[in-house]
């Protein structure tokens, strides 16, 4: 039985965005820490560390999750995907587009978490209701666009994933 | 806001989990989906010594039905459970109340006994296994004990659970031709904890029970003919019974006012969806 | 949406070029940014009393513990700097770490820098800080009063500031009218609360004597000078630097400037690099939150509803410290007092007071919201009271269309508008008819439905003048004038004759580098994705102004006026090197698709690109009268702008916009909660440049703004504890709570800015809350007095309304009461419980040390320290949430061996706590009756984060001391009885006996 002990580090595998990574973490540090200072991947942002704003969320094994209440060390051996991993080379993922060409984000804080919260749920359920898709979002906090846009941006995207064309 | 330092033992069977317990004693918490424990532990409220994962641990991993009841297990998500395909079937009153548990992406980790071992007085899952009149199975190294609901709960986020023991599973009574059931909810946002949450059962005996949450330090029941001609009467001495207290989200007063008017309409719905 | 070459890119919405990189989580923000190698970690001790003398501060345990650099008080930081530049002339000091004396629960204490932020959090436990409580109030009214807690002695009261206005003859005019009407207004506290919170990179260089700050900051720079005074350095040995990316602001991010001070002082004493990043309790409580604000507003009314005078009385609540740049939340609106109404005559009393709570700061409508509140309730209650329709009242009261630009009473210059056509289109386009008829059938089916109205105007780019007129007229003539807005902009060719425009405008998400691209390319016929943009600022190397910054709503108007004034600078240069070029006059060259050439030839054109390089490559060419071509940089500052006037005039901003709005609100019959049915928002905010941006600006202000009004309080205990510690308890609205406004445009063009753009944003800040509690009353009362509205409108505050007198109970409980807003989190209970045990030796044992130890919680070693006193440690909690705490118990009014009283008090890091509960003993036939009733208040943080469980948790822990006693006094406790029957014996207790 593997025991972390709090005075040292333990390497943790995973693999981020399809690519395998190792860090060394003590038991007490957080997924969100590990992703943006260990790893160097800053594109899920930190806003509440205790699961309420959403900003923090990544899919771990393909569900939306908060990364600031998942210990890094909890993390071995899973699949975990950012927002790095949503565009595909330099070509921003329909979801993405739809988010651009609804203005569905201002600042852009909080749009990471949102996106792999809408990611999941296409993946899930490609013919999302309207009510589905709130559902989802309102467990994401946005400061700036008063959320009209993203659910906008998201009925977009689904209507195109379902296959009709998409007009911002 | 980052948690102290704790040892962490990721246990890969049972008896390595208990085993852990044991030797922790009361500076040892379990570990399952966090996400009531992690917050506490970040904004350093809560300081285990020990902190024991038993998410990898198979057999506390399973949903298990037999002809009456519906076992879950310590590591079943809440989201496990809320897309297992007898749910609807099984457990209608935990299907309705399952999305009123947090936001999808905390069900996506959290877990059915995380929540009955947190013993939040307002969250929904506890509400409805003392609805339902379920079980919790506890586990101590070479110890086991089966608890009914609705004494496991203590008190505000206490339980009777001893130092070095564990949750294992929470066991529900499963649904009975005739009976109906509805949950209703009144929160500050959609997700939020509940000012005051509302399961309702109507049997085809006539009797019915309304549990209440949020209110009291514990969900409580009341037992009542599903067609009482005192309904109002009877509401409102529960809802003073249950000793609402004022906080910042709502008055005792809202509190007694929504056990009344909630409480209604919520066994009128029971009532009306009986099959 | 393609982008058209031929059409210009102003006034379209293009899509942002800041998107791209946001999306794939390549933003560069705060917490993104590269740091140097050995750059610590910083951690604050932060202070749970909301008013404490600090008695000591053991820094030992800390300074040992792994991995700490530095372990810093505020005596330290004093020695090394000035106090802050406070904004008006009182004997007062404001330091940005509490030195002696803490004022507010979150108030720095000391700093802790490590090697990491884990570590540095665990020193920051370890700090030990002996603080002495002090009375607190936290009622901007009750600071007043002669005996209320004074927070700092040198000001020998709580009142910092007091003036008093008069324009025109408001005395004549309330004598003259007819009528009278007036009501008293109460503003919460909330913030607008960014998800990203502040972070600050400081280092010190000591052979140049200069400190690096970089900060997420967003203005204004005028506070560069505040910070760099403080440290004791001219402004050239402040480099403050700002990222690329800010994770919104809403005018908060002005106030981590005292942070900036702070971080470059650890810098300096830890000789490297130190990082902090504001977490979200840090944020919660300390950052900074908008004024609260308590308003006495009347009017002096004519018999058709037309409104002669106002009289003002303003007490604004800025916290702890009055810190740069307040109160300017109370004056920002004073050119604006009158609304969107021709009201000639007023009256004014500002008095600003400090109370032990976060000190206030920028906020979005900043001013707007606690100022409208009173107007627009005032217009309604002065229609419910004479009998007239609403909107005839607003009607009848509007600045007229042809009296534009127009001078209001207190000395703003309204630049433009048509109030009545906009409001008029409003209705028509917003369907306020079928609103009508929507509410009748409502109310016809015994629904409660209300329609609200408000009207606003919307002040954008602040003369940085306004906040003088705090001072007298005689304060003023000393310190020299303050006015005007100072924009500036820098347009730059490289050697490859490609476009980079400079901004210092500091964006949050408000795509700034979109629109300057926009007005930039279409100046010089290029396609958009030729120019490129920077909005970050280095104070070290860009043009700046005090008036820098992103705030005020000055972007559009201002920022963007400056590049196009910067941009058309350059063409007309550029004409003229390729006029010479291209043989003909500088007035017939046209600038289009990326080519200079001659109009109505295209033949004779030469690429964009060659042109503007030639100042690079062969400067020799240029025509005489151009010096170069190779960077323009321009200052704008309005005229309109000037200085308050001898008489206390002032026009306190250059643009005003115009909303009206209107909404349909219906409540619940079942739980009481309100819900907006439809909700309308029409603008005039000058000349679109983005609609899109413009529409994201308005559902962004209108979301804060249903969070305002339903949901978001600063809640604070009567003690100074602070409630609202987590974002589970300060409630940010999310997608469910927040519906689609209808929005609606009228544009009148500014005649005072280069673009005819007025700021937009802020608006609905100011307009929406009191809309909502304009419908809440007509929901609730549609005829008679106008019932006291106060946000957030809760369902809570609702129920007695909606559902009339409680029913009583024929049984009743003895009740267990938590009062959270009156009296802090105080709360009472009682319990009994029979043991088997006489009262003699139960009283014995209530006064010996090893049964205290025996049946207080968590106790270890209690000892006597005198007849009835004794201290001890104790472990308390509930669950999980487990705390050590050092307690002090005293029994007194000692009845032996009938009834003794027990007081406690406990201090530990999650907070603390004091009670006393009075004991009785009572000989019954089963035995002797142990009764008791207690008190209890709570604090620290503890009772910042666990509002919501912590009554509970009290009565748990208070419950847990009596059990054991009647265990203890029953002669063994567990063993000696049936399981069964001790637990009902503590199940009786634990109830109250009752359940």
């Amino acid at each position: 039985m593997p025991r972390l002990t709090q005075d040292e580090t333990h390497e943790v595998r995973f693999t981020l965005n399809g690519r395998a990574v190792s860090a060394r973490v003590s038991p007490r540090l957080l997924l969100t820490d590990v992703l943006r200072h260990e790893i160097g991947a800053t594109g899920t942002h930190v806003g509440c560390e205790h699961g309420v704003c959403g900003a923090c969320t990544v899919q771990v094994d393909g569900e939306p999750v908060r990364a600031c209440l998942m210990l890094a060390a909890q993390a071995e051996g899973s699949e975990i995907r950012t927002v790095e991993g949503l565009a595909k080379r330099e070509q921003l993922a329909p979801l993405q587009e739809a988010f651009r060409e609804n203005f569905a984000l201002q600042c852009g804080f909080c749009t990471a978490g949102i996106l792999m919260t809408l990611d999941a749920l296409f993946s899930r359920e490609p013919d999302a209701e309207e009510d589905t898709i709130r559902e989802a979002l309102s467990g994401h906090l946005c400061r700036c666009t008063g959320y009209v846009p993203i659910v906008q941006a998201a009925l977009a995207v689904r209507n195109r994933i379902k296959g009709g064309p998409i007009d911002a | 806001m980052k948690p102290a330092p704790f040892d962490l033992v990721v246990a890969t069977d049972l008896g390595e989990a208990l085993e852990a317990l044991h030797q922790g004693g009361t500076e040892a918490r379990v570990i399952a989906g966090g996400q009531s424990l992690v917050p506490m532990l970040n904004m350093r409220l809560a300081r285990p010594a020990t902190l024991i994962d038993i998410t990898r641990i198979p057999e506390l991993s399973r949903i298990e039905a037999t002809a009456d009841t519906v076992s879950v297990g310590a590591a079943v998500r809440q989201t496990t459970l809320e897309r297992w395909e007898d749910l609807a079937d099984r457990l209608p009153l935990v299907r309705a109340a399952l999305p009123w548990v947090g936001h999808t992406q905390l069900r996506n980790r959290g877990t059915v006994c995380g929540s009955v071992a947190h013993a939040d007085p307002s969250a929904e899952l506890p509400l409805c296994l003392i609805a339902l009149g379920g079980s919790v199975t506890l586990r101590r190294r070479r110890k086991t004990r089966q608890v009914a609901a609705r004494d496991f709960f203590q008190g505000m986020m206490s339980t009777d659970l001893a130092p070095g023991e564990m949750i294992a599973s929470v066991t529900f009574p499963t649904h009975r031709k005739g009976t109906g059931y509805a949950f209703r909810e009144v929160a500050r946002r959609h997700g939020d904890f509940a000012i005051v949450a509302c399961a309702a059962i109507a049997r085809h005996d006539g009797s019915a029970t309304l549990t209440v949450g949020g209110v009291a330090d514990t969900p409580r029941t009341l037992d009542l003919p599903a067609e009482a001609a005192d309904l109002d009467d009877r509401l409102n001495e529960f809802a003073w019974h249950l000793q609402a207290r004022d906080d910042l989200h709502a008055t005792a007063r809202y509190r007694r006012d929504l056990v009344r008017h909630l409480g209604r309409a919520t066994l009128k719905e029971a009532l009306s969806c009986r099959d | 949406m393609k982008d058209n070459a031929t059409e210009p890119f102003v006034g379209r919405s293009v899509t942002r070029v800041e998107d791209q990189a946001l999306l794939s989580g390549h933003g560069r923000f705060m917490d993104d940014l590269p740091i140097a190698a050995g750059t610590l970690a910083l951690a604050f001790v932060r202070s749970p009393h909301g008013h404490a003398e600090i008695r000591s501060v053991d820094m030992a345990e800390a300074a040992a513990a792994p991995g700490v650099v530095a372990v810093i008080t505020g005596r330290d930081v004093m020695a090394r700097i000035r106090s802050m530049t406070v904004g008006v002339k009182a004997d007062v000091e404001c330091w940005p770490m509490a030195v002696d004396r803490v004022r507010y629960v979150g108030e720095p204490v000391a700093m802790v820098v490590a090697t990491d932020r884990y570590l540095a959090e665990d020193a920051a436990d370890l700090v030990a800080v002996d603080y002495a409580p002090l009375g607190a109030v936290v009622d901007p009214v009750a600071a007043l009063a002669e005996n209320a807690p004074v927070l700092h002695p040198s000001l020998g009261g709580n009142l910092i500031n007091e003036r008093r206005f008069r324009y025109g003859d408001p005395e004549a005019a309330f004598d003259a009218a007819p009528h009278r009407i007036g009501i008293d207004v109460t503003y919460p506290r909330s913030a607008c609360t960014p998800i990203e919170t502040y972070g600050v990179i400081a280092s010190y260089e000591p052979g140049e004597d200069a400190y690096d700050i970089t900060a997420n900051f967003q203005g204004p720079f005028s506070i560069h000078a505040v910070v760099a005074r403080s440290l004791k350095v001219p402004g050239n040995r402040l480099r403050l630097r700002t990222p690329p990316d800010s994770g919104g602001s809403f005018g908060i991010k002005q106030g981590v400037f005292p942070y900036m001070i702070l971080l470059g002082i650890a810098a300096r004493i830890a000789q490297a690099p130190v990082k902090w990043i504001e977490d979200r309790l840090e944020h919660l409580s300390a950052s900074v939150s908008a004024t609260n604000r308590q308003t006495r507003i009347e009017a002096a009314v004519e018999a058709d509803g037309r409104i002669t005078a106002l009289d003002w009385d303003q007490i604004e609540d800025c916290g702890a410290h009055l810190r740069a740049p307040e109160p300017a939340t109370l004056y920002r609106m004073h050119g604006n007092m009158t609304g969107a109404y021709d009201i000639r005559n007023m009256a004014i009393r500002n008095r600003v007071v400090l109370t032990n709570k976060t000190p206030t700061g920028l906020n979005r409508g900043f001013g707007g919201p606690q100022m409208y509140f009173a107007l627009e309730r005032l217009m309604d209650a002065i229609a419910r009271q004479m009998g007239l329709d609403r909107l005839d009242v607003i009607r009848r009261n509007l600045v007229p269309a042809n009296a534009f630009p127009y001078r209001t009473a207190s000395g703003a210059l309204l630049d433009s508008g048509d109030y009545a056509t906009a409001l008029n289109r409003a209705v028509d386009e917003g369907g306020l008819a079928e609103l009508c008829a929507r509410r009748d059938k409502a109310r016809a089916e015994g629904r409660r439905y209300g329609i609200g109205f408000a009207c606003v105007v919307e002040p954008s780019v602040s003369n940085m003048g306004y906040i003088t007129t705090v001072l007298t007229p005689q304060e003023r003539a000393k310190a020299g004038p303050k006015n005007g807005a100072q924009a500036t902009a820098t347009v730059a060719i490289d050697p490859l004759g490609s476009v980079t425009v400079k901004v210092a405008s500091v964006p949050q998400g408000q795509g700034h580098r979109t629109v300057l691209a926009q007005v930039v390319a279409d100046k010089f016929g290029l396609p958009l994705a030729a120019v490129r943009v920077l909005a970050d600022v280095d104070t070290m190397r860009d043009a700046w102004s005090i008036a820098s910054g992103n705030y005020a709503s000055r972007f559009a108007p201002a920022v963007a006026g400056a590049a196009e004034i910067a941009a058309s600078r350059l063409r007309d240069k550029l004409a003229k090197v390729a006029a010479a070029q291209l043989n003909i006059a500088p007035g017939d060259v046209t600038f289009e698709a990326g080519r200079i050439g001659a109009a109505g030839n295209p033949d004779n054109s030469l690429s964009f690109a060659r042109v503007a390089a030639t100042a690079h490559w062969s400067p020799g060419t240029l025509p005489d009268d151009v010096d170069q071509t190779m960077r323009e940089t321009v200052y704008w500052t309005p005229p309109e702008l000037e200085a308050p006037t001898a008489q206390d005039g002032i026009n306190s901003s250059l643009c005003h916009g115009f909303i009206f709005d209107f909404c349909g609100i219906e409540i619940d019959p079942e739980t009481a909660e309100p819900k907006i049915d439809r909700y309308v928002t029409m603008h005039d905010c000058g000349r679109i440049l983005h609609p899109a941006m413009v529409d994201g600006q308005v559902r962004g202000g209108f979301a804060q703004a249903v969070g305002a009004a339903f949901l978001e309080e600063y809640a604070y205990g009567a003690d100074g504890s602070f409630q609202s510690g987590t974002l589970a308890d300060y409630l940010l609205p999310t997608v469910m709570e927040v519906p689609e406004p209808l929005i609606l445009h009228h544009e009148t063009p500014s005649p005072f800015t280069p673009l005819g753009a007025k700021g937009v944003g802020e608006g609905n800040c100011m307009s929406t809350p009191v809309c909502i509690a304009n419908a809440v009353a007509d929901a609730l009362a549609p005829d008679g007095p106008a019932p006291d509205i106060v946000l957030p409108i809760t369902a809570a505050k609702l129920a007695p309304l909606i559902f009339g007198d409680e029913p009583v109970s024929k049984e009743p409980v003895p009740e267990t009461q938590a009062e959270a807003s009156a009296n802090g989190r105080k709360l009472t209970g009682e319990g009994r419980a029979v043991v088997q045990a006489s009262r003699e030796d139960i009283w014995k044992m209530l006064l010996d040390p090893a049964t205290l130890e025996a049946i207080i919680p968590g106790s270890h070693g209690v000892q006597k320290v005198g007849e009835t006193r004794f201290k001890a440690d104790v472990t308390l909690g509930i669950g999980p949430v487990r705390g050590r705490y050092k307690a002090d118990i005293e029994l007194s009014d000692l009845d032996p061996p009938n009834a003794v009283t027990l007081s406690g008090r406990a201090v530990g890091a999650l907070g603390n706590g004091g009670g006393h509960g009075r004991v009785t003993l009572t000989d019954t036939a089963e035995g002797t009756e142990i009764a008791y009733r207690y008190e209890a208040q709570i604090g620290g943080k503890v009772a910042s984060v666990g509002g919501r469980l912590l009554d509970g948790a009290a009565k748990v822990v208070i419950g847990e001391f009596f059990r054991a006693l009647a265990r203890h006094s029953g002669g063994g406790g567990a063993g000696s009885g049936p399981l069964a029957r001790l637990r009902r014996l503590l199940q009786s207790i634990a109830t109250g006996g009752r359940s």
